[in-house]
């Protein structure tokens, strides 16, 4: 049961990443790409640890916290780039 | 695996799934972006959320060792999520709204921080600079 369940949660996410691809391609201001960004590394978080499970090991963990961190870093740089034109002043 | 664990852990995937699709959607459907940052806090929380603890259940019953590393992600989204948010609108209203129209005023010799200060007469913050270099 657990595989039908898992893969009814990668096609979910992938079409949330799809629908997120498209806001970043198509989104009118610059914030509408940065949180279109920032959603798709929470999407890929997700599809990492379904794929944690799918395969039954817990390698993929570490690869999901390396998103979750980066994702994070990445987002708050381009803010501050976008409000202050310099990241670290 | 007893039946009813697989159940749960079933149960939690397929909600993590669809509250992250509604989270995308909505991020898609909404009408300007400081109603779409509405959508994706869905996806942060319950969506990760779910796929996390049924992460957890799975390894748990799988392996026999109960670990909460799976926690951490959860614990970092959450306390992340909120500066993401603010960042995002603040870089948005500095791009996209006018503080002399759109915003109320601040009641403060200063406007408000995110723009540059428009509140005291004569106030030219780059004259401060060139003081301070000579």
């Amino acid at each position: 049961m657990i595989e039908y369940a898992l893969n009814f949660g990668f096609i979910c996410v992938g079409l949330a990443l799809l629908m997120n691809l498209y806001r970043l391609t198509a989104g009118p201001t610059t914030a509408d790409r940065v949180l279109a960004v920032d959603t798709m590394a929470i999407n890929a978080i997700a599809l990492l640890v379904l794929f944690g499970i799918g395969q039954g090991t817990a390698m993929y963990f570490e690869g999901a916290l390396l998103f979750a961190m980066f994702g994070f870093v990445s987002t708050v740089a381009y803010c501050k780039f976008v409000l202050r034109g310099d990241i670290i002043e | 695996m007893p039946f009813v664990v697989e159940l749960i852990i079933s149960l939690l995937i397929v909600i993590s799934g669809i509250f992250l699709l509604v989270g995308s959607f909505g991020m898609l459907k909404l009408r300007d972006l400081l109603t779409r940052l509405h959508a994706p806090t869905k996806a942060s929380t319950v969506g990760l959320g779910g796929a996390l603890i049924a992460s957890m259940l799975f390894f748990w019953v799988e392996r026999g060792s109960f670990t909460i590393h799976e926690l951490l992600i959860t614990l970092f989204i959450f306390l992340t999520a909120p500066i993401t948010a603010n960042l995002i609108a603040k870089a948005y209203m500095l791009l996209n709204v006018d503080p002399n129209t759109e915003l109320p005023p601040s009641n403060q010799d200063e406007g408000w921080s995110t723009f540059d200060p428009i509140g005291a007469e004569g106030y030219d913050p780059s004259e401060e600079y060139q003081e301070k270099e000579t």
